[in-house]
């Protein structure tokens, strides 16, 4: 082909693109490849030094873990139960959002699309010190829901899903439905909802992950030690003099915390990394 | 407009009603936003405004002193150390993850490279963006500690003869944060990357390469033009995002910001705020730091607008 005499250097630099490549993916694994050996490992073998194999102490490091003083295992139930949540919350009320822009022609819509557009960059961390002494004075400190709740109002996701339904929803069978006698919340439901299943299940992963993974709201709010979430309890373990610990115990609740991620995004990578450019860029 | 009103009014009264539903389907946003983001934001505004804390045992405040907290702040040499903290750290990170994506993604996009396993890496690369964050930290701190399996190994190699105290110095916890950074962010700077350069019209490229240019000519001359608009848009989120570190340092060096606070993000001495309940002063600090936020998202606002105009433009 002509192309290939044109381009002696394709070759060339094809060859550096896959070195860097591959680089970089070292990079980005290699962390987890030395948590998991770790992992495996007993504190006598981690003070030995580091080993490229893993060893046969996994399950020993896990009931270790389950045993130690902190409640890590009640810690992921936690965290599963305020991470499942949101994603569901925020989900459902962001696609209704969408639906309320995107089928109706009311007075003002341009406005609230604009208004909801510009809260997208109100970092949470700004009004932190306001949602705590809120928090506080609806009682609702040492409580999930209010850390759930406010994931109903999640711009980010609205605008994903606003892009998401022009491209899938059609005016027309939305009249169909009407003309059936179906009422628009019944419509919403029925219809709606399931077309919309694979950007609700895009971003209900991406919802799921950004709460588990939070630390700074949940760390203001939680306080009882029953009630406290991964990323609270991970923190705690830093400030614990815990080179006392046991090593391999360390390393069982810093795996604990990640690897049920990486398992459930490998699953869905699929998914995810397609998802990711399907809507999730605004040029 | 007169004549819209109008056939509504006369055409099918059954639109405007079904259009009611907008409203009514917008009520849970609003209603939680109103009550879990404007409420406490307008009473965090408005807490910057007291002399409110905490001496000892003894409660001062709430006393209204105007802008009595915003000047103090303003005149705290700590604030300007840990602005440029933050910025200093966000920069390491920042400046091989720009270059790093812009490469991949350009040699993702280049249909004459045509790269294998383009999948498997963009998947690998963009895993550490949903770790969480404060684990990887603290694995970073397990890892790079003094009896640590990082300075196990420089010692069994021969490189060092005693262990590197990677957390007492200033250099090396900053780099340490900014390539937590780079690592967590580089994957997910690249996918947006791509999508803009798959947006470039092929015809250019065909153009360029019947003009005989070469690969270099086209990056520079089309792709890095062209990419402006979005590349802006990374820098200035980015920079948002920035402007909040708080988990990998907080994290990585259990809230102290050592060594000699040099690794103090603003967020993180927000946080010391809001734990000492000096609420006068935490106002203070997050109302400047929702002004600065505000004016970097407008910057956005711009640049994705004029995006848009001239996408529609063509």
């Amino acid at each position: 082909m002509e192309t290939k005499k044109t381009h002696g250097g394709v070759h060339a630099r094809r060859v550096v693109a896959y070195i860097v490549l591959a680089i970089m993916s070292f990079l980005c694994l290699i962390w987890f490849y030395i948590l998991f050996i770790n992992a495996t490992r007993s504190n006598g073998e981690l003070s030995r030094g580091f080993t490229l194999l893993p060893s046969s102490h996994l399950a020993e490091n896990f009931v270790n873990m389950l045993h130690s003083t902190q409640p890590v295992a009640r810690g992921m139930v936690n965290s599963l139960i305020v991470a499942g949540c949101a994603a569901l919350l925020c989900t459902y009320f962001s696609t209704m959002t969408a639906y309320a822009i995107h089928a109706y022609h009311f007075k003002g819509r341009q406005a609230m699309y604009t208004t909801i557009l510009a809260v997208m960059m109100i970092p949470t961390q700004v009004t932190a010190l306001g949602f705590v002494q809120l928090l506080t004075r609806m009682n609702l400190m040492d409580n999930y829901l209010g850390l759930i709740l406010p994931s109903i109002a999640a711009p980010a996701t609205f605008f994903y899903m606003k892009q998401y339904m022009d491209s899938v929803l059609s005016p027309s069978l939305i009249e169909a439905a009407r003309m059936d006698g179906a009422g628009e919340f019944r419509i919403f439901n029925t219809i709606v909802l399931p077309l919309m299943k694979p950007a609700i299940a895009v971003q209900a992963i991406f919802t799921f992950v950004a709460n588990w993974n939070n630390y700074f709201t949940p760390a203001l709010v939680l306080k009882k030690e029953e009630m406290k979430t991964l990323p609270i309890l991970i923190a705690e373990l830093r400030s614990a003099d815990f080179l006392k610990f046991d090593m391999g115990v360390v390393y069982m609740t810093i795996a604990f915390s990640i690897f049920p991620v990486i398992i459930v995004y490998l699953l869905l990578s699929k998914y995810i990394v397609g998802g990711l450019q399907l809507g999730g860029v605004k040029e | 407009m007169a004549n819209e009103k109008t056939a509504e009014r006369h055409g099918s009264s059954k639109v405007v009603r079904y259009n009611r539903w907008g409203y009514i389907f917008l009520i849970p946003f609003f209603t939680i936003f109103v009550i879990f983001q404007l409420i406490p934001l307008v009473t965090t505004i408005w807490n910057s405004f007291f002399e409110n804390y905490r001496s000892g045992l003894k409660q001062i405040g709430p006393n209204f002193i105007g802008l009595a907290n915003y000047v103090s702040i303003l005149e705290n040499p700590d604030l300007w150390k840990y602005v440029s903290n933050t910025l200093i750290m966000w920069v390491i990170g920042f400046i091989p993850q720009i270059v790093l994506s812009l490469l991949m993604a350009y040699w993702f996009t280049d249909p004459s490279l045509r790269l294998k396993g383009q999948r498997f890496f963009k998947t690998v690369m963009y895993l550490p963006n949903l770790i969480m964050a404060s684990a990887f930290s603290m694995l970073f701190f397990t890892l790079f500690s003094d009896h640590g399996p990082v300075n196990q190994m420089l010692i069994a190699a021969g490189i060092l003869s005693q262990p590197f105290k990677f957390f007492s110095s200033t250099v090396a916890s900053r780099v340490l944060v900014g390539f937590m950074n780079f690592i967590m962010w580089t994957g997910n700077t690249m996918i947006l990357l791509m999508a803009g350069m798959m947006g470039i019209d092929p015809s250019l490229y065909e153009a360029a390469e019947v003009d005989g240019a070469t690969a270099n000519q086209i990056f520079w001359r089309i792709t890095l033009p062209l990419l402006k608009p979005i590349l802006l848009y990374v820098l200035i989120t980015s920079l948002i995002g920035g402007l909040q570190m708080y988990d990998v340092p907080q994290i990585l060096t259990n809230g102290t910001g050592d060594p000699a606070r040099n690794t103090m993000t603003m967020i993180m001495w927000l946080n010391k705020h809001l734990y000492s309940r000096n609420y006068g002063m935490g106002g203070a600090l997050s109302v400047l730091l929702f002004i600065l936020t505000g004016i970097l998202s407008l910057v956005v606002f711009k640049v994705s607008g004029n995006a848009d105009k001239a996408k529609q433009a063509k």
